[in-house]
């Protein structure tokens, strides 16, 4: 009787799991870091995770970095894409779950692009009086790594320029320098890469005038009080993907080579523009 | 040129003329009208559009949202075609009428002047920086590549944010009134072709009267009038009356015509007459001595018998020619009461018989009642003469009609008969003495109508003869008291 009893506990703890498990999926915020316009791709990575993990997974997209970093900080997401800035400023609420590999390096740059018309600009001293386009006040690339760049050249970015203003997305920056409704823009190297292998028609109505300094890539992130068991789960599914042929298939649709863990010093570039962005 | 041209064309012509400028002006209004109707269409639609986007464009003007302004302007210009072509340009400007952001970045760069991009805009630029209201409006001018549609961008409060411009090229509505050109050329065509036979065949039946009288009025004097008669317009409006004119006119000529002839005829009666009257008298009065020559010679000549039967040879040779030549010369004679019924009733005493040998019947009507001051003896020869005549041209079991009344003022004797027809050329001769000697059916002396004729012209009256297939009237008109 008691074994019967047991085995019925065991089955409703069993049952009760399964309905926790549908009932509580990974929740993983993303950002314009990479481009997740792409409906289709996410679908597929989500399905991938879901075989791995055994668990539901549901991305999150917020119209910008701040949104998401939010959602993290407020442990309302389980893991992000997000940049390094909202990174190195909230880590008390977050910790580094794995790095992507581009090129062989967890490292990206900054691009300073320009209307391909344009043959002459070849950094931002020649853009005065121009119109600029940065993505997001939360980026590396396309924000802190030029303001600290025009701080290296002193210039004052607030008044180099006539005018500037976030498209909120790297992809947009190229769109907005590509039909000329800004003369130069901040786009994050890996993305504007990728375009031109996505959609080579509209980034060669750009040029790249200026590449900044390496920098840690922007990491994927978990909410500090995530449980361990998950967050190594979530580790070694990304850093495996790169090991099966439909995770090689999703990283080659993310041109990206892979991902491996991180160490916050990789960050260093990174923490420098932040200290050299809040002394200015 | 245009004079010379017959109006067999010039009605036809005219009529098609006149069918082809109302359609031309009609098509010409209506695409006029389609051409306004698809600027009032696109302007409306554009206007929907704006009050669209100026809606969606407060929040990114309130928060300077470039990115997002530039995505909300290109928005509803999906087609690339359309957006590179330029044909319609939405154009954002700021508090200050600066341009904030166009679908066209590079034409229109961002915190210029609208004066920076074309002549057009520069002006453009200026009327929306010189007006006070901010009611949506439109301007266009001619030489323009655009139709603008100007409407503000306005804060929930009513503050005024920025100006939206929509620039639609004409190009845009061109299609569409193409589409309506086509369709009003259609059915221009259509209207056309139905109209145009009709207006020519409408011309041509009012042009044919006309031709014909003028065909006919070139033909006066050369065919026969009773030819030129037939078929002439009988329609009440000016043709009509124009045909009834020159009926008018025809008939005149033909009474003119018979009149010369007449007078023709009494002019040579009258020459007759008085050569008649001269051979009588020089005739009658050698005559008159030889008479009295072989009377005398009879009377105290002693002659033998020889001579006696030669004389009275001669006298009866000369008592022959002086019956003939008074026959000629008709003379008035002097002793004659006055006409009274019983006179005329005489003479159908003295017909009667003849007519009942042909077994012909004689309608007759006396009105006379009281004596009338006309010499009886003419009268009655004259009535004598022409009733012989009637029961003489009679057919067998024919009519013969007589009525004699007073009329106007004179006496009216007239004698009918259902005989053959006079011929023309005898009619041409009918009193002359001995003109119908030739002719075997009238008989007689050849003097009666002759005598007639002098009779009624002593008296100062008339003779007309009327000769139809029916039958032949000779009416006599006496007047009375002359």
């Amino acid at each position: 009787m008691r074994r019967v009893l047991r085995a019925l506990l065991i089955c409703a703890a069993l049952y009760c799991g399964g309905v926790a498990a549908a009932a509580d999926p990974i929740r993983i915020g993303t950002t314009p870091v990479f481009l997740d316009d792409q409906a289709s791709f996410l679908a597929a990575w989500q399905r991938y995770m879901e075989q791995r993990l055994g668990r539901p997974v549901r991305f999150v997209q917020r119209g910008s970095y701040r949104e998401i970093t939010d959602l993290v900080r407020q442990d309302r997401l389980d893991f992000a894409w997000v940049c390094s800035p909202p990174y190195l400023r909230n880590r008390d609420r977050m910790v580094l779950a794995a790095v992507p590999v581009h090129l062989g390096k967890p490292l990206y740059q900054s691009y300073l692009i320009v209307p391909a018309s344009d043959r002459s600009t070849a950094g931002f001293a020649d853009l005065r009086g121009k119109v600029y386009a940065y993505s997001d006040p939360d980026s590396n690339s396309g924000w802190l790594a030029p303001q600290a760049a025009m701080q290296l050249e002193r210039i004052d970015p607030s008044r180099h320029f006539k005018k500037t203003f976030f498209t909120w997305a790297h992809k947009k920056v190229v769109e907005a320098v590509a039909v000329g409704l800004a003369q130069g823009g901040s786009v994050d190297g890996y993305v504007w890469e990728t375009l031109a292998v996505l959609h080579p028609e509209l980034t060669q109505k750009t040029r790249v005038a200026w590449k900044s300094p390496w920098y840690g890539f922007p990491p994927i992130v978990a909410r500090r009080s995530i449980d361990p068991a998950t967050l190594s789960a979530m580790q070694e599914l990304l850093i495996g993907m790169k090991d099966d042929a439909e995770g090689r298939g999703l990283l080659k649709q993310l041109n990206l080579d892979g991902y491996e863990r991180a160490s916050e010093r990789l960050f260093d570039g990174v923490q420098q523009n932040l200290k050299f962005y809040q002394d200015f | 040129m245009l004079a010379n041209l017959k109006y067999h064309y010039k009605i036809p012509l005219s009529l098609i003329l006149v069918i082809a400028v109302t359609a031309l002006v009609v098509s010409g209004t209506l695409t006029l009208r389609a051409y306004q109707d698809a600027k009032r269409e696109l302007v409306t639609s554009v206007l929907g559009l704006g009050k669209v986007l100026s809606r969606t464009l407060r929040p990114a003007l309130l928060h300077d949202e470039v990115w997002q302004a530039f995505e909300t302007v290109i928005t509803p210009l999906d087609s690339r075609v359309e957006r590179r072509a330029g044909e319609r340009l939405i154009v954002v400007l700021d508090r200050r009428h600066q341009i904030y952001v166009a679908s066209s970045p590079e034409r229109f760069p961002m915190l210029e002047r609208l004066a920076v991009v074309d002549a057009e805009f520069g002006e453009l630029g200026r009327r929306i920086a010189g007006r006070g209201s901010d009611e949506p409006f439109t301007a266009e001018e001619t030489g323009w590549d655009y139709i603008h549609v100007v409407m503000p961008i306005l804060a929930q409060d009513g503050a005024r944010l920025g100006t939206l411009i929509v620039a639609s090229s004409r190009a845009l509505f061109l299609p569409q009134f193409y589409d309506a050109l086509g369709g009003v050329a259609l059915s221009t065509l259509a209207v056309l072709l139905v109209l145009l036979p009709i207006g020519w065949y409408w011309g041509r039946r009012m042009a044919e009267p006309l031709e014909y009288l003028a065909e006919s009025m070139t033909k006066v004097g050369r065919e026969p009038i009773e030819e030129l008669r037939r078929g002439l317009p009988r329609s009440g409006d000016e043709i009509g009356m124009l045909g009834a004119g020159f009926d008018r006119m025809l008939h005149e000529l033909e009474e003119k015509k018979a009149m010369q002839k007449q007078m023709l005829a009494s002019e040579r009666l009258a020459a007759i007459g008085r050569l008649t009257a001269g051979i009588s008298h020089e005739i009658n009065n050698p005559l008159g001595g030889m008479l009295n020559a072989i009377s005398t010679y009879k009377k105290h000549g002693s002659g033998d018998a020889m001579t006696m039967k030669t004389l009275s040879l001669l006298e009866r040779g000369l008592l022959q020619i002086r019956e003939t030549v008074g026959a000629l010369l008709v003379e008035a004679r002097l002793e004659s009461h006055a006409l009274t019924k019983q006179d005329i009733e005489d003479a159908r005493t003295l017909v009667t018989p003849e007519a009942q040998e042909k077994s012909a019947q004689l309608l007759w009507s006396n009105e006379i009642e009281e004596p009338l001051p006309l010499p009886s003896t003419q009268v009655r020869q004259i009535l004598l003469n022409l009733l012989l005549n009637a029961v003489a041209a009679v057919e067998h079991r024919g009519r013969l009609e007589c009525s004699i009344a007073r009329v106007n003022g004179s006496l009216r004797m007239a004698i009918a008969n259902d005989g053959r027809q006079i011929s023309r050329e005898r009619m041409d001769h009918l009193y002359e003495p001995f003109a119908a000697q030739n002719d075997e059916a009238a008989g007689g002396s050849g003097l009666g109508l002759w005598v007639t004729y002098q009779l009624v012209q002593q008296l100062n009256g008339s003779i007309v003869a009327d000769s139809r297939p029916t039958g032949t009237t000779f009416t006599v008109d006496l007047p009375i008291g002359a």
